[in-house]
């Protein structure tokens, strides 16, 4: 995991857009983020944060309305996309940016590979799983048909079906849920790309399945050295499976860190608010803690920090400062980076702004707390919450 | 050397029982579909005959020309060709069918009034009007699934264009249009063969209009984001994906409209339109029978007989099929 090479993918700023007839949807808002050789980042948030939009604005599959109106994305070193200023002046898709064409023959499935979401959904009901197997293989391998078939037969055994030469003619409704994502990590693999978008790919498995995929994912890709952009809003997986993590809210990264700093040295509230509402094993609590309210609409976000109507620390300082998404924190070599003016990196008289009046006690009580316990990874999670009730 | 070969899941027990999909089961809940099978065994019958009368021209003789080849029988007067008139029964022109008292088995359905035989030219009317009606509806089919498929899938103005243009030709009553085509195209010579141009033309919209509406929503399932993630190209998606998830409904029509085809292209020949004497079609048959409707009621029954056992069947098989494909309908 070395940050010094160049990484296999790197995204600049990327905002993609809706235009819809109630207005402009800013689905994914500036993100920042690179993905090195053989590691798994995660990407994670509630629904609606703009994760998978994200996710499809890489492979340049956002369907219109929507568009992709700026930043870079770049992988090993080819612009998938980019602009620049043209002689008009009007902004302009850069020359060495792919083409539409080599997007499809070259990029999409030969090089990036999407693991979707609904494994029930994902496979074509009229054909044979083998058979949609093999197409692909064929398609992007230049391989004779038979070939393609023993190949197919051997991914199928490769993901842990058993019996792969027999339920290579089966169709995908004779395929549990499990076994269908099986598949579908197959085909992603078929084609030994170097970086595989697995876009909430156990959300629609029930736990244990959930596990036996996770487990293969972990296998598989310490075998083929694969790269994987795990989207999820599950940090459960999350702490299982990924190296670096970045937290979407509302269309953009509010933290970015390894993930174990992320897990025991959490530096923004969402992160924070996100922990404390789902069960952990290191800590025990009477009650689980939901973050308040939901996230509001993409079309017309809260002004300055997006979080701070539904922020537990915020100030008066948060509704006018948007913050960007700073450098807080080194952790082995990698920067820790947090969007939260609460931290020393912003200076915009945090500590003096008076807190909103939402739930006053909560906020002085965790902002408190926060100062002095982000520095102590024991401490960390727990003192933030600290008076939440905690055994 | 698998992965995750410890890791097998219940769910489905491979290699207990064979489970039938696809076509196989389609026929397996046809078979079980009392009326179905009836319509299967029409539509099997008629297809058997059309068939047989392509292969054996040696019965054509009895009728004019050779009616496989229509345009031939059209362009050989009787006048100048004797030796194509029926060798049995020259003479006896009007006989009635065999159970009449004047009747005999040696032309079961009696003889028309040119002495031709009329058994022999309803099994020949079943090649033009069944084959007609195939046709028709199979470039109807084609048409509009083509239209359908690449207006649904693409959407904005591709969409608007398409189906705009569609719904034109949809707003003139279907008989009119092939009327105006069939005249039109053919130069006021009217041959069967822009008939079934012309209803093939006149069914697109429909078709189309069908599949269009099954396109919307196949199109956002997620094995075509998956497809276009994997760099499949849009020619194949459409083709591969698409078409073959929104086929369904359309093959019910499609099954139930050849029906309504044989129809209009008996109404088209019966006006004049479609086939033209002496080719034995059910609808040509008709028409030049009406003028001895008093003096052999016959020569209308029969033709009539054959369009209606042949529609039913188209019919009750459509419905069947319907059922068939239905997957709410299990069985």
């Amino acid at each position: 995991m070395s940050s010094e090479s160049e990484p296999l993918l790197r995204v600049e700023n990327l905002k993609t857009q809706f235009f819809t007839e109630a207005g402009t949807v800013r689905a994914v808002d500036g993100i920042s983020f690179d993905v090195h050789e053989g590691e798994i980042v995660g990407l994670v948030g509630e629904s609606g944060a703009g994760k998978s939009v994200a996710s499809m604005s890489l492979l340049r599959l956002v369907e219109s309305p929507g568009e992709i109106v700026g930043g870079e994305i770049t992988y090993k070193g080819e612009t998938i996309f980019g602009l620049e200023e043209g002689p008009d002046g009007e902004l302009q898709e850069r020359e060495d940016m792919l083409s539409n064409q080599e997007m499809r023959d070259r990029i999409r499935g030969n090089e990036i590979a999407v693991i979707f979401q609904d494994p029930m959904e994902s496979l074509n009901p009229v054909f044979t799983v083998g058979g949609q197997l093999r197409e692909f293989i064929e398609l992007n391998r230049d391989l004779s048909s038979e070939q393609a078939r023993q190949e197919a037969v051997e991914m199928l055994r490769e993901v842990g079906i058993p019996d792969p030469e027999q339920r290579y003619d089966e169709y995908p409704h004779q395929f549990s849920g499990g076994m269908r994502q099986r598949v579908l990590i197959a085909m992603a693999l078929a084609c030994e790309p170097s970086l595989i978008i697995a876009d909430e790919p156990t959300t629609a498995l029930d736990v244990t399945v959930e596990g036996q995929i996770i487990d293969l994912v972990d296998d598989l890709q310490e075998k083929y050295g694969t790269s994987f952009i795990w989207v999820t809003h599950d940090m459960g997986v999350v702490a299982e499976i990924c190296d670096r993590v970045n937290v979407m809210y509302l269309g953009e990264i509010v933290e970015q860190s390894p993930v174990d700093e992320l897990f025991y040295d959490t530096k923004h509230p969402y992160t924070e608010a996100l922990l404390d509402s789902i069960p952990r094993p290191d800590k025990t609590v009477g009650e689980l803690d939901p973050i308040e309210g939901v996230m509001p609409e993409a079309i017309s976000p809260p002004s300055g920090c997006r979080f701070h109507p539904r922020c537990p620390d915020a100030r008066e300082v948060c509704q006018r400062v948007h913050p960007e998404n700073k450098q807080v924190d080194t952790a082995e070599g990698v920067p820790h980076r947090a969007a939260c003016v609460k931290h020393d990196a912003f200076d915009v008289g945090y500590d003096e702004s008076v807190p909103l009046a939402k739930s006053p006690q909560v906020t002085a009580d965790s902002s408190a707390n926060t100062e002095t316990s982000v520095t102590d990874p024991e401490r960390g999670t727990a003192g933030s919450s600290g008076g939440e009730g905690s055994e | 050397m698998a992965v995750g070969e410890t890791q097998v899941e219940s769910g489905s027990e491979p290699g207990t029982k064979e489970v039938e999909t696809g076509w196989r089961a389609t026929l397996r809940k046809i078979k079980r579909d009392t009326t179905a099978r009836w319509g299967l065994y029409v539509i099997t019958f008629v297809l058997a005959i059309t068939a047989y009368t392509l292969i054996d021209g040696n019965l054509s003789r009895l009728t004019f020309g050779n009616v496989s080849d229509f345009a031939m029988a059209e362009a050989l007067p009787i006048f100048e060709h004797p030796e194509r008139l029926p060798p049995p029964g020259e003479a006896d022109t009007n006989v009635p069918p065999a159970f009449h008292a004047d009747g005999s088995m040696a032309h079961p359905l009696g003889t028309d009034p040119n002495g031709r035989d009329y058994f022999t030219r309803i099994v020949y009317g079943a090649q033009v009007s069944v084959s007609v009606g195939l046709a028709a509806t199979f470039l109807g089919l084609v048409g509009g699934t083509i239209v359908g498929a690449v207006a649904g899938y693409y959407g904005g103005w591709v969409d608007d264009l398409l189906m705009r243009a569609v719904e034109t030709v949809y707003a003139i009553p279907p008989l009119i249009l092939i009327i105006v085509f069939t005249v039109f195209v053919s130069g006021g010579s009217p041959d069967v063969r822009f008939a079934i141009i012309g209803v093939g033309i006149a069914f697109i919209p429909v078709f189309a209009r069908i599949i269009r509406s099954e396109v919307l929503s196949v199109r956002e399932m997620d094995y075509i984001e998956a497809a276009r993630a994997a760099g499949v190209k849009d020619r194949n998606i459409i083709l591969r994906h698409v078409i073959p998830n929104s086929f369904a409904p359309v093959m019910v029509y499609a099954t139930l409209q050849i029906g309504v085809t044989i129809l209009i292209v008996a109404g088209l020949s019966f006006l004049g339109f479609g086939a033209q004497p002496p080719t034995p079609d059910w609808g040509e048959m008709l028409q030049t029978s009406h003028s001895y409707m008093h003096s052999n009621v016959w020569l209308s029954i029969w033709p009539g007989i054959a369009i209606m056992i042949t529609i039913m069947g188209f019919n009750l098989f459509g419905d069947g099929l319907q059922d068939a494909l239905d997957p709410r309908i299990n069985d």
